[in-house]
């Protein structure tokens, strides 16, 4: 039997022979009997006042089963949409949500009615004949102004517009800036991203009236909260309500959080008694699947002469949009990750949610830790350049050397080695053989950059301590169940949901390699309320291995630890005499007295066991690390503008990252093409833009929101350290964000140093060629 | 993104094609490769109530040479222009213009008459068709483009008229095609076509205003012994560029003079 290792293997992605030829399962593949569609008609302005509707005309248009409106939602569902408390605990304003509006309308999309016919074209032409009659009230758009006092409110009965306003103090900031000997400040701009999956949410939801059990399919990355909010809004009990989510096309954060269309279909399908089914179209995709990012920062970092960073002061300025996202506070952690990889004397983060009339902002790729890298890495180039000093030498005067390291706010790094990504990176690109090319180059008016972001982030949430205050009562820890089947097939349940990351394969190899099985007799189930243990997580937040497959592991071992006292007890010695080794279990000493797994398991489920052994080989476990995991590393990018049009071309893009023990290099390398991409496509593409007058979007359609394809994103370099992390039994970090979360800066840090002789010091995202060329011409006028 | 319902009729012929549209009356269009109709039908900003299908008449996929003309028939693909030997050989320019419309799955479907019946700001081969002074050939004349382009998706074309051919002259010398844009499949911020043909050079430029424009001061310029970054100087005359969210109206003309040096300087 050819088990041999597979932590650690490059093995293919399994998942992947179904998908491409056309056999996933999406939400839209799925046909009931029976199935309604639903079409949303959606709020045109971004604030208005409903002054009426009629659905008469749209009621009684061809096959139209059902228009409803607020108050027909008002009798099925109770309470309002969840805001959790998250980094930002001490909430000011939190507007109520409904998942459907009644009397005034916030953003530009917010549903007013729906509309379910017997087919899609049928609803979406009913839908155009709903009159809705709005009274337009003043937008706010602009998160800065919003602040200001007297701004127009969001929501005309709101006090203001401020959702929070915290400050995060990490030492003696006072302190820290008296000694400075140079300060340097800066603003930096985070546009709102559009999270843009493959696949555009989609909700089916089937309601059995005689046993009350509702079933939703829903494109989620977090069935099992799913569950929770809307088995409570719409008083039926958890136990009765079941979310499958199959396979789901991307989700970046996007798919954690419930939508109004969460609460609308199955609320439809109980007063249809028909299975109703929503699909998010692109447009609707682009205009109310939550953004990401929009945020405003303001910094300022003192230093010595000689390169010593003091302290750090920001404040962030958080667009929420209408309404606080689920989890958006999620995005404040910006400010206690803002230190980075470096010793500070002193850091502060003030973080101050600002209501707007856009579509809510929620976690999106990185959350957070993005926002905190971009700012740190700038503001650490804009004080190497402010002292004449090479960034890259600058940062590694500073790198936090012991671990575990506790930051300004006591978060504790685990481990780290940063020293040994930037050597390694640097070699990589020839940062020497580059400072020299630019030189030459600025000789002849080239603009030639180099950019380093070294980069740490929190991730793996949990712990259950720090977290179940943050989601408001449920801690994040993780769950697995093992079943060990009679004839020596292994199903493994876990309670966090790929999107794409390839669970299928990493997970099954953790399991095969524990049990000491084939990986082929793993078969991996996630995503189905239904099965496996009484609750997931879900998969966000590079959490889905440090926790998800340490519980999986957890769980391994409690089998593995039972089918040795059952293989001593078959063999007639003790357990402890036992070696277990490529899934056999020998005798120490006789290696012929031995048992296969798979041997001891159709045994557990016989006549012969132990005294006091129970039958079955199977095992729930749950992990709540003791700690987040801290992965790192360091990218470099090396990039030339043309000076008369602005246009960036990315010469060469390095990425050294650490994350720990790797079980799949070929699926951590999937993750990091992907996160680079969307740093990438951040810094110098993608930006959610609204009319500032009007508040209406302008980036609508995929002409105007400018998704890169490969041809748009370099070829990477990219290598690793491995610096294992002792908190976890295989050594793992997460490696799911870290690509978007380092790059955005290394892009950004290596334009701005092109543009440097020019005397621009920063500059902003996405960084277009109209931008820049307008930042030449003012600056060589 | 969900089109209104419509009705569907394949053509077989030219003739059929008009008396099909002539019949379903001013609600209906003809579908050539679809890729700017259907999605704008896909967003509701088109509802022709039926659609007249040209993908079933034969002999409008063709390119010929024939006295000192390139004839292009109307349903001839972007992609089948990148790969004709005929046009590379007889007309360079817009063989390398087409390998740069869109994106593969665009290429195989779009047609050259659709792209000329369209009339986009942005599309490609109407600065072509003005800049050589081709002929647009519909089912009942022909139409010189400086006629045809009249404004933003608007030509000289009556509502049951349809391109069938489009004539461009035989131009073999020095070109330079330059699109300005952020992905290689969108379409052009700004673009400027130059070609060498006879003893002067003609200019064309791309998404400066709602038409194609010829640049008629920037081939005076060079007539008169301009190098080309002086001439360029002139490529934004009397352009009026669009703001929008890729780009302001004064990076257009800058990109207007920049691409027109550029396209000069690498003309080959
Ligand atoms: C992502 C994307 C990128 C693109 N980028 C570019 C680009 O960079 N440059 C560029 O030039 N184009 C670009 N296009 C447009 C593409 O070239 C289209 O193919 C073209 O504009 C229309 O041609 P079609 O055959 O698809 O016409 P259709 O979409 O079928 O029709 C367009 C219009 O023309 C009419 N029509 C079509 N054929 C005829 C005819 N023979 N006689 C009369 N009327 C007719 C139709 O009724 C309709 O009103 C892009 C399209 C997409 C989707």
């Amino acid at each position: 039997m050819a088990v041999s290792q597979l932590i650690g293997a490059r093995v293919q992605r399994r998942e992947d022979p179904r998908l491409i030829t056309g056999h996933g399962r999406f939400i839209e593949d799925r046909l009931p009997v029976g199935l309604l569609h639903m079409a949303v008609v959606r709020s045109p302005h971004p604030h208005a006042r409903i002054l009426s509707i009629a659905t008469e005309a749209a009621a009684s248009a061809p096959g139209v089963r059902a228009v409803l409106v607020a108050k027909d939602f008002h009798a099925q569902l109770s309470g309002t949409m969840p805001v959790t408390p998250a980094f930002a605990p001490e909430k000011k304003y939190v507007p109520e949500r409904f998942p459907i509006a009644s009397d005034e309308v916030c953003f530009q999309g917010e549903p007013v009615a729906v509309v379910v016919a017997d087919d899609r074209y049928l609803a979406a032409d009913a839908a155009e004949l709903v009159v809705v009659e709005y009274d337009p009230l003043p937008a706010v758009v602009d998160p800065e102004a919003a602040m200001v006092p007297g701004s127009p409110r969001a929501h005309v009965e709101g006090p203001d517009n401020i959702g929070w306003d915290m400050t995060f103090d990490g030492g003696d900031i006072e302190a820290a800036f008296a000694r400075a000997e140079v300060t340097v400040s800066e603003r930096i701009w985070q546009q709102r991203l559009a999270p843009t999956p493959m696949e555009p949410r989609g909700v089916l939801a089937e309601y059995s009236p005689y046993d009350e059990r509702l079933t939703i399919w829903l494109s989620s990355q977090n069935p099992h909260f799913i569950r929770l909010f809307i088995s409570g809004a719409m008083g039926i009990p958890e136990s009765r309500v079941r979310v499958v989510a199959e396979d789901v096309g991307g989700g970046f954060g996007s798919k954690i959080s419930p939508y109004p269309e969460d609460y609308l279909v199955p609320a439809a399908a109980r007063i249809l008694g028909r299975p109703v089914r929503w699909i998010e179209t692109r447009t609707e995709s682009v205009q109310t699947s939550y953004h990401g990012r929009g945020q405003v920062f303001t910094a300022e970092a003192a230093a010595l002469r000689d390169g010593t960073l003091l302290g750090l002061r920001l404040t962030q300025v958080l667009d929420l949009g209408a309404y606080h996202g689920t989890f958006g506070a999620f995005q404040a952690c910006a400010c206690l990750m803002a230190g980075g990889v470096y010793r500070w004397a002193a850091v502060q983060g003030r973080t101050i949610g600002v209501l707007t009339n856009k579509v809510p902002t929620d976690p999106y790729r990185g959350a957070g830790r993005p926002e905190g890298t971009h700012l740190c890495e700038r503001m650490v180039d804009r004080v190497a350049q402010e002292i004449g000093m090479d960034p890259a030498e600058l940062r590694r005067k500073n790198f936090a050397r012991e671990f575990p390291f506790s930051n300004n706010f006591g978060l504790v790094y685990d481990s780290g080695n940063y020293d040994g990504s930037l050597d390694k990176a640097m070699e990589l690109v020839d940062y020497s053989g580059w400072r020299q090319r630019q030189a030459e180059g600025r000789q002849q008016g080239r603009l030639i950059g180099i950019g380093c972001s070294t980069w740490v982030e929190i991730c793996g949430f949990g712990p259950s301590e720090a977290t179940a205050g943050a989601t408001g009562g449920i801690a994040l820890v993780e769950a697995a169940q093992i079943r060990f089947l009679p004839s020596g097939s292994v199903a493994a349940y876990v309670g966090t949901h790929a999107q794409g990351q390839g669970h299928d394969t990493t997970f099954s190899q953790i399991v095969a390699d524990t049990l000491g099985i084939p990986m082929e007799k793993v078969e991996l189930r996630h995503g189905d309320t239904a099965e496996g243990p009484s609750f997931g997580y879900g998969t966000y937040g590079s959490r889905s291995l440090a926790v998800g497959g340490m519980a999986l592991h957890k769980a391994a071992m409690v089998i593995r630890d039972k089918a040795q006292r059952l293989a001593g007890h078959m063999l007639e010695v003790s357990p402890d005499d036992l070696t277990f080794e490529q899934g056999t279990f020998s005798v120490k000493g006789d290696p012929s007295a031995r048992k296969t797994i798979e041997e001891v398991a159709l045994a557990a489920y016989g006549g012969k066991l132990p005294e006091g052994m129970e039958h079955g080989l199977e095992a729930t476990s749950y992990f709540d690390p003791p700690n987040w995991v801290w992965p790192f590393g360091a990218h470099i990018c090396v990039v030339e503008v043309d000076r008369e049009t602005g246009a960036v071309q990315v010469h060469k893009y390095v990425a050294v990252d650490d994350c720990g023990n790797v079980i799949n290099p070929m699926i951590v390398e999937g993750q990091l093409h992907g996160g680079i991409a969307q740093g990438i496509s951040q810094a110098l593409y993608e930006e959610v833009a609204y009319d500032q007058d009007s508040g209406l979007l302008l980036t609508g359609t995929m002409t105007d929101y400018l998704v890169p394809t490969m041809n748009e994103i370099p070829a990477l370099t990219l290598d690793r350290t491995v610096t294992p992390s002792p908190t976890n039994p295989l050594g793992v970090k997460g490696i799911g964000e870290a690509g978007t979360i380092a790059s955005s800066a290394a892009v950004i840090n290596a334009i701005s140093d092109a543009l440097s002789p020019l005397g621009i010091h920063h500059v902003d995202m996405p960084a277009s060629p109209d931008r820049l060329w307008k930042m030449i011409q003012e600056a060589e006028s | 993104m969900i089109p209104a319902a419509f009705e569907y009729s394949r053509a077989t012929s030219v003739a059929d094609a008009v008396n099909q549209l002539r019949t379903a009356g001013p609600e209906a269009k003809v579908i050539a490769g679809g890729q700017s109709l259907l999605p704008m039908m896909r967003l509701r900003l088109a509802q022709p109530g039926h659609l007249v299908d040209l993908n079933g008449i034969p002999d409008l996929d063709y390119v010929r040479v024939k006295d000192g003309s390139v004839q292009i028939g109307a349903m001839t693909r972007h992609a089948t222009l990148v790969r004709s030997e005929l046009l590379r050989a007889n007309l360079p320019l817009l063989a390398e213009v087409a390998k740069e419309v869109g994106d593969p799955q665009v290429r195989t479907r779009g047609t050259i008459g659709g792209v000329m019946a369209h009339a986009d700001a942005a599309g490609d081969y109407p600065t072509v068709a003005l800049m050589l002074d081709a002929e647009i050939v519909t089912d009942r004349r022909r139409i010189p483009a400086r006629d045809f382009f009249q404004h933003l998706f608007t030509t000289a074309l009556e509502p049951d008229e349809l391109v069938v051919e489009v004539d461009f002259p035989v131009s073999t010398g020095a070109h330079r095609y330059l699109k300005f844009r952020r992905r290689v499949f969108d379409w052009a911020i700004v673009a400027v076509g130059v070609q060498r043909l006879g003893d002067g050079w003609r200019v064309g430029i791309t998404h400066a205003g709602p038409t194609a424009v010829r640049a008629h001061a920037v081939e005076d310029a060079l007539r008169s012994g301009a190098t080309p970054a002086e001439a360029a100087e002139r490529a934004s005359d009397g352009l009026n560029p669009n703001s929008d969210v890729h780009a302001s109206s004064e990076f257009r003309l800058h990109l207007a003079q920049v691409l027109t040096r550029r396209a000069l300087e690498q003309a080959a």
